[in-house]
């Protein structure tokens, strides 16, 4: 694996890491480290670092929903432009374009139940092209970005061993 | 008196982990980096597979030589390092790697029998050795070799002479591995003297820099070695005691008459789980060797940046730091000091003294603030 890779990979696991720490982990030089995350940035490959929060633990009011949205094309707008004017709401925190029976599928967060049913009946389904929604609020969440928020293998080694 | 140890058991002592161990235990707020054995769980797939066969009802024997799908397996997956064995007779599944070394000290060594033994070394081979009525003949190497072994330090030790050699790369304790011209000086010499070889490539997969050699792959040695590999470092499945033994089918057969009579046959519950593991667990495991890589470089970075000698491990996932000083205080201190644990190298022989056995399976936070009390614990000295 070259350097940049092996730099994407550690991130992806671990963004919160020192450019010290990194450069011991990948074998290179801390100034090598900032100069491929120049890079990586410069190109789009790296979006952002975000912390993956257990909103759970935290005394904020936060509701979520998986929202599928089904949308019907004409000569002039394509799926492009429907997700350009969906993703620029703040609401929204993740859009994609799925296969299968609906088209998008989004994220949508606010403070309450009734907060994300009114973004999406005032914001979203007005949107001409949505010729459907469908909301799934989120009840409870077991993992996310790859880690298990269970915390289901505990370190039982023996403190010692050959 | 009743029930009076053998004399093959009495010369046998204590191992010198044990102390530690306990130590260790005394306290609840000790960072380990004194462990063995992988931090990661075996890989939910395999674990998964276990769980089914229970569910099934698959609770019987399997054939003494294990299931033939999971011979088949290990065959195909050996093959990666060069290494041809027919499922049929020349692959024998064992309750891990543990059995498979002790069955093949029980089986290629008589009485009186000469088995050379690099050092340090993993503690069980010693007395594997002495159970099995053979003479332990130890022979050093160093960190000035990068602790290889090499014909000249056999010659030095009067190897010449032995009936077996047992081998361990990647090694435990040291992190040492062989490129594939010192794994052939070792076999010319094997062959010159009419050596046998106990190959436990237990780490093969841990290699970091460069692709493990087999010994049994070089020329003249397939027909005297045995090879021995298993689940438990690489699929980090040490509980669930699942090894392999490869030889020629005569060896092989030889080898099952003692298993057949001691151990019928390997858990079939972990056999269950292996078969899963080596059909749909190979990027668990490359993940799990890139973070021990990480890791790997990093412990060795902290040591150099703390001025402490450390030769470049790239095996198994151990690095073996000399503490300038007596190891076993050092070890000792740490550990109560700095709530530290780590294995004196003497544990593993007599040429480990002055080392540390220090453990990179363990969690990269815990392996920060371990490396920042180290070279506190270090400069303070």
């Amino acid at each position: 694996m070259d350097a940049k890779r092996e730099l994407l990979a550690l991130l992806s696991t671990d963004a919160r890491e020192s450019t010290e720490d990194i450069a011991r982990q990948l074998g290179i030089d801390a100034d090598r480290v900032e100069e491929l995350l120049d890079e990586l940035e410069a190109e789009g490959t790296v979006k952002g670092y975000q912390a993956v929060v257990d909103w759970e633990n935290t005394d904020d009011q936060r509701v979520a929903a998986f929202v599928e949205l089904n949308v019907e094309l004409d000569r002039e707008t394509g799926y492009e432009e429907i997700a350009d004017r969906i993703a620029r709401f703040s609401e929204v925190e993740s859009l994609r374009l799925v296969s299968g029976d609906y088209d998008f599928a989004i994220e949508v967060t606010g403070e309450s139940m009734q907060d994300v049913s009114q973004f999406i009946s005032n914001q979203i389904a007005p949107i001409p092209e949505i010729t459907q929604t469908v909301t799934h609020f989120i009840m409870e969440t077991y993992k996310e970005a790859g880690i298990d928020f269970g915390d289901r293998d505990g370190d039982d080694r023996l403190s010692v061993s050959p | 008196m009743t029930l009076q140890p053998n004399d093959r058991m009495a010369g046998v002592p204590e191992s010198g982990i044990r102390k530690f161990f306990e130590l260790a235990e005394e306290r609840d707020d000790v960072i380990s980096l004194g462990v063995g054995e992988p931090d990661f769980s075996a890989p939910w797939a395999a674990r998964s597979a276990a769980i089914h066969s229970l569910e099934e009802g698959k609770t019987s024997y399997t054939s003494n030589r294990g299931m033939a799908d999971l011979r088949r397996l290990i065959a195909d997956y050996s093959a990666r390092w060069g290494l041809e064995y027919d499922p049929d007779t020349e692959v024998l599944v064992t309750t891990g790697a543990s059995e498979a070394v002790d069955l093949a000290l029980r089986t290629f060594v008589s009485a009186g029998d000469s088995v050379a033994l690099h050092e340090p070394n993993y503690i069980s081979y010693e007395p594997g050795i002495q159970f099995a009525g053979g003479e332990p003949l130890r022979v050093p190497t160093s960190a000035d070799n990068d602790f290889v072994l090499t014909p000249e330090a056999l010659a030095a030790a009067g190897a010449e002479e032995a009936d077996v050699l047992v081998l361990c790369y990647p090694n435990n304790p040291t992190g040492a591995v062989m490129t594939e011209s010192e794994v052939r000086a070792v076999a010319e010499f094997c062959v010159d003297h009419a050596v046998d070889v106990i190959a436990d490539e237990i780490y093969a997969a841990l290699t970091y820099e460069g692709e493990h050699t087999s010994i049994a792959t070089m020329p003249g040695m397939r027909e005297r070695t045995i090879v021995i590999n298993g689940f438990s470092k690489a699929y980090a499945m040490t509980g669930l005691r699942l090894g392999y033994a490869l030889g020629p089918a005569e060896a092989v057969d030889a080898l099952n008459r003692v298993h057949q009579y001691t151990m019928l046959s390997a858990p079939t519950t972990a056999q269950y789980a292996a078969i899963e593991a080596l059909r749909s667990c190979g990027d668990a495991v490359e993940e799990m060797t890139t973070a021990y890589n990480r890791r790997r470089r990093f412990v060795l970075s902290r040591f150099e940046e703390m001025g402490m000698d450390c030769f470049t491990a790239r095996g198994a996932f151990y690095a073996f730091p000399e503490c300038g000083g007596d190891d076993e205080a050092f070890a000792e201190q740490l550990l109560t000091e700095e709530g530290i644990a780590v294995v004196p190298g003497r544990v593993f022989g007599e040429c480990g003294k002055g080392h540390l056995r220090v453990s990179y399976a363990t969690g990269m936070r815990e392996l920060k603030t371990a490396m920042n009390r180290i070279e506190s614990f270090y400069t303070d000295q």
